[in-house]
């Protein structure tokens, strides 16, 4: 079973939900594709880390072989690549590596050279086994990192895994929720939040992905996005107040599961209703 | 000698764009048959590495000078490899700075900028 959790934007309590629904299901995988700025592992301060780099391929040009026809610097919808005086030059750090200068070139003057964008870690906190990855600055994509961190979980079909998506909904939010059997939309109880909600609300439906909201930093008063999921029909799987004990925990870079009974619980009763989301999404579709 | 200015409008009394990369149109003025002709800037609407397709445009059109506020790095390496002189523009208009730059009243432009978009600079 994965679970994807997502949001419109950054601090909204994706990797407070990930990484406290994993702790709380106890034997589970966390994944941090938020690859631009990884932060569950400061909280769940893996152990026996094993790193792996990840690299891509981009073109390398051979000037005695290259006829200037340009159909390369043509076709880059990135721009990468430019002829200037009978010379083909290529700028890796544009490059997004889609590998179609090197298939068009008709006189094999391009080929592949490989370039490391980032690094994936997997290590261990208790009985959570925990995956990050890292882009290294300047890179345009971080997409190769998250295929790869998706891919390391194939043969761990049985665990639940928990993916702690990068925000907003472009791309890379697409990979990384394209294989989850379930998304967990994360959500502000203020307007601008509803906006962001209704990017992710989309996004999940144009994927018909099953789902449901996560009201998080409840207040009294009206919560405009919870307005939104009852407007929309949403479920709302579970609301987490914005307390002083929630925050010190958090700031502290503790698990609340882990070190409070009342989060204990409130965790607890998401995942089962996610669990129980997901069963039944499962029986319905046979 | 072929002169090229970013520019907002199709004219010679035109402002100069903030802009190298994604500036609307280039004005190439030619000081020997005193003609200018404007050029869209098919770059100004990529979604990545504009200052490099608008500098291969540049090249192109056998530019020998170009006048801007301010280029990328990107950009810069290109119109460097086609030994492409960048001067820097004042604030006036683009007629106004191929005069001043005739006059030798302009300076090299010496600050080359990173890039905006988190790619191509470091």
């Amino acid at each position: 079973m994965k679970i994807a959790v997502l949001s419109g934007k950054g601090g909204t309590g994706k990797t407070l939900v990930s990484v406290n629904l994993a702790a709380a299901a106890k034997i589970s995988t966390y994944i941090d594709c938020d690859v631009e700025e990884p932060n569950g592992h400061l909280f769940f301060k893996p152990k026996d880390i094993i790193e792996e780099e990840i690299s891509v391929n981009i073109p390398k040009v051979d000037g005695n072989l290259c006829s200037g026809c340009r159909r390369c610097v043509e076709f880059c919808k990135f721009n990468a690549l430019a002829y200037i005086k009978d010379k083909l030059i290529v700028f890796e750090d544009i490059c997004h590596f889609c590998g179609g200068c090197i298939l068009l070139c008709p006189e094999k003057a391009l080929t592949e050279k490989e370039k490391v964008v980032g690094r994936v870690q997997k290590g261990t906190s208790e009985q959570v086994t925990v995956y990050t990855g890292i882009l290294n600055p300047g890179e345009p994509s971080g997409i190769p990192i998250i295929k790869k961190l998706l891919d390391e979980n194939e043969h761990e079909r049985d665990k639940t895994v928990f993916i702690d998506c990068p925000p907003g909904s472009a791309c890379i939010v697409m990979e990384s929720i394209k294989d989850a059997d379930y998304c967990i939309l994360v959500a502000e109880p203020t307007l601008f939040g509803v906006h962001n909600l209704n990017m992710v609300y989309e996004l999940v439906k144009l994927f018909n992905k099953p789902f449901g909201v996560v009201l998080n930093k409840c207040l009294d008063g009206e919560n405009p996005s919870e307005k939104f999921c009852l407007e929309k029909n949403i479920q709302i799987l579970s609301r987490i107040p914005f307390d002083n004990e929630l925050g010190t925990l958090n700031s502290n870079a503790e698990i609340a599961v882990r070190k409070s009974k009342r989060y204990r619980m409130i965790f607890y009763f998401l995942l089962e209703a996610v669990k129980k989301e997901v069963h039944h999404e499962a029986t319905s579709d046979s | 000698m072929k002169i090229a200015i970013p520019v907002d409008e199709k004219s010679l009394a035109s402002n100069v764009c903030v802009s190298f990369g994604r500036a609307p149109y280039f004005l190439i003025y030619d000081t020997e048959t005193k003609e200018s002709i404007f050029l869209d800037n098919g770059a100004a609407a990529s979604t990545g590495g504009a200052g490099i397709r608008a500098a291969q445009m540049i090249a192109d059109n056998k530019v020998n000078i170009l006048l801007t506020p301010r280029l990328g790095e990107n950009a810069a390496d290109v119109l460097k490899s086609a030994e492409i002189e960048i001067y820097k523009t004042a604030t006036a208009s683009a007629k106004d700075n191929i005069d001043a730059f005739i006059a030798g009243k302009l300076l090299l432009l010496n600050e080359i900028h990173s890039g905006f978009h988190g790619h191509g600079g470091k």
